[in-house]
């Protein structure tokens, strides 16, 4: 430690020096900038391609609901945390160091626990940025993922073992995921119900995947550009064309010729076979119905 | 001098312990204040702040914002809501009035870990230190600015060693110990006050913002400085004394103006002729001490 007079000494040394110091600057200072510029350049490079590296997000965590698309989201999250309080269900988690999701952020498990969808969004109005996005108030349009049945080798009802618990705590019932009658041919007598996950509906909250009953769950909520395909953008299909022009746009359809008896005809898309001067009313039933169940099953003669 | 002499001895011996390190109690004291009111919450479920120091809200009421985080998410191209953007101008605000580098003394949770490493320095007289320059850390919040314009990332985010420690006291460390850790070690064996001296971005940034700041420590007795060097021994900062102090014959007002000063207040702790007090950065004439100051144990030194 310096004594009373080094101070002072110091002082005036360094006074003096100034002039010496002036010649030298201009080299010096140049010489110390672009060091320094050098050191921290190199820095901000290793720490931007760890940044890159370390912002991407595994499949199986998920966002918040509002979630802007994620290589947005790591800019504009800035780790508060006031997702993940705000939260009644305690589902949403901040990914800690070490764990392969960019630091700080929010995430959820589905397996572990889904989103339970609350009507007022808490998670969307606690953040102070968009990185939720505040444009999200009906939390049926929310996008967090979507559900596929990824194992259909294991999934009990590809069996023809009635299970439904997916489609049972789907929160959109009946809609998001819808229960596909089918023929099960093993036993060649009975029906399998196979849970099919519609994604205009489906918003990826994950209870399906949480209430699976496999060991490992056979439906999981994987991130959208996973899940879904794209098509090709140049692909227009004809049909809806067709119905958008009001008409054929290459040439008109030519007419099916039946060979029917006379007095009857056939129509595409909908009635089918149809007895001239008989059209049946709302609520009466065709001579010859659509559904040729209905036909056998009916009483009487044919 | 070879024994190990505690910066403040002089002054222990003539005011007291307790007087010796009353703001260095009352920093302690907020720093672990203001982490108890964000624990409280996931500790106890008594919910009076809620967040971390990158963003929070106070009783369901006042937001706050980390101005620096938010510049950094708005330069990636994102724009915060209007709770987000008031947040961050409170902020702003406060410390522009009560000087910006208040936020390293007496709420950043990296302070305690640093001056932990700089007072086993002086337990172990651990004297080599690599030079760096103190202005690095303009650098450094250059190249934090940049990177979220580069990337899209808030690149310095993955690294941030005062928001990863703050956040993950609240809500899981992970392998943040690791960061601060690293820190700590780099302040013991590498450079004395290394980050938060000359390498923390925020702290830069911090001070950028109180560079015009009202409320500021005051020389006003030096006239009665005996050069004890206490001040200079015990300052994270004590490039920032100088002037104040030494340069009256200069025509150098009394008050400590560089914003790098981080209002600790252990300089009036340790120093045992009463030389400095907190003040505002008004009146500043060279020759003027401030009259209000009247100190009964010391006689003036006659100049």
């Amino acid at each position: 430690m310096q004594g009373g007079t080094g101070l002072e000494w110091q002082f005036s040394a360094r006074m003096n020096a100034n002039e010496r110091k002036a010649r030298l600057s201009r080299r010096q200072f140049l010489g110390e900038t672009l060091k320094t510029a050098c050191g921290v350049g190199l820095f901000g490079l290793g720490l931007g391609l760890y940044a890159q590296r370390a912002s991407a997000l595994p499949a199986w965590a998920i966002r918040p609901p509002g979630a802007i698309a994620e290589e947005d989201f790591n800019g504009a999250c800035i780790r508060c945390g006031l997702c993940v309080r705000d939260c009644p269900f305690d589902m949403l988690h901040l990914a800690e160091l070490g764990q392969p999701i960019p630091t700080g952020t929010p995430y959820f498990i589905a397996r572990d626990k889904g989103c339970e969808m609350c009507e007022d969004i808490p998670c969307v109005a606690a953040c102070p940025t968009n990185a939720l996005s505040h444009d999200l108030t009906d939390i049926e349009k929310a996008r967090m993922g979507l559900a596929v049945l990824v194992d259909q080798e294991n999934c009990i009802a590809f069996r023809g073992l009635r299970c439904e618990v997916c489609y049972q705590v789907c929160p959109i019932k009946d809609q998001a995921i819808t229960l596909d009658r089918q023929h099960n041919q093993r036993s060649g007598k009975h029906a399998m119900f196979v849970p099919v996950v519609h994604s205009d509906r489906c918003t990826g909250c994950g209870k399906c995947e949480e209430a699976c009953i496999l060991e490992r769950a056979a439906i999981k909520v994987l991130p959208m550009h996973l899940a879904k395909g794209e098509l090709g953008h140049h692909y227009r299909l004809g049909w809806e064309q067709k119905q958008q022009a009001g008409g054929s746009l290459v040439s008109p359809d030519p007419e099916h010729r039946y060979n029917l008896p006379e007095g009857m005809r056939y129509e595409h898309g909908g009635r089918g076979l149809i007895q001239e001067g008989t059209a049946p009313g709302p609520g009466e039933a065709a001579p010859i119905p659509d559904n040729p169940l209905e036909t056998l099953n009916r009483k009487g003669p044919l | 001098m070879s024994l190990y002499a505690p910066p403040g001895r002089t002054a222990r011996k003539t005011k007291g312990w307790l007087k010796t390190h009353r703001w260095l109690l009352l920093r302690r004291s907020s720093q672990l204040g203001i982490l108890a009111l964000f624990l409280a919450g996931p500790w106890l479920g008594v919910w009076i702040v809620q967040g971390n120091l990158s963003a929070s809200i106070t009783l369901d009421l006042l937001p706050l914002t980390d101005p620096l985080l938010l510049l950094q998410s708005m330069l990636s191209g994102s724009m915060p809501i209007l709770s987000g953007a008031l947040g961050a101008l409170i902020v702003v605000a406060f410390y522009a009035l009560v000087g910006g580098r208040v936020f390293c003394s007496w709420v950043c949770p990296v302070n305690p870990i640093t001056d932990l490493a700089e007072w086993l320095r002086r337990r172990l007289d651990l004297r080599a230190s690599a030079r760096l320059s103190r202005d690095l850390r303009y650098w450094v919040l250059a190249l934090v600015l940049i990177l979220p314009l580069a990337t899209g990332t808030m690149a310095f985010e993955s690294f941030n060693p005062v928001s990863m420690t703050h956040r993950g006291l609240i809500f899981g460390m992970g392998l943040a110990w690791l960061v601060l850790g690293g820190v700590f070690l780099f302040d013991l064996l590498v450079a004395r006050h290394g980050w938060c001296g000359h390498l923390c971005p925020i702290g830069a940034f911090y001070g950028l913002i109180g560079n015009r700041a009202l409320l500021r420590v005051r020389a006003d007795g030096r006239e009665r400085c005996d050069d004890c060097m206490d001040c200079f021994a015990v300052c994270p900062e004590p490039q920032v004394i100088k002037p104040a102090l030494k340069g009256a014959d200069k025509g150098m007002g009394p008050v400590v103006l560089d914003m790098n000063c981080t209002n600790c207040g252990r300089c009036i702790d340790v120093c045992p002729q009463n030389v400095f007090r907190f003040g505002t950065r008004l009146r500043n004439r060279s020759d003027a001490a401030d009259p209000r100051v009247r100190y009964t144990h010391q006689p003036r030194k006659v100049s």
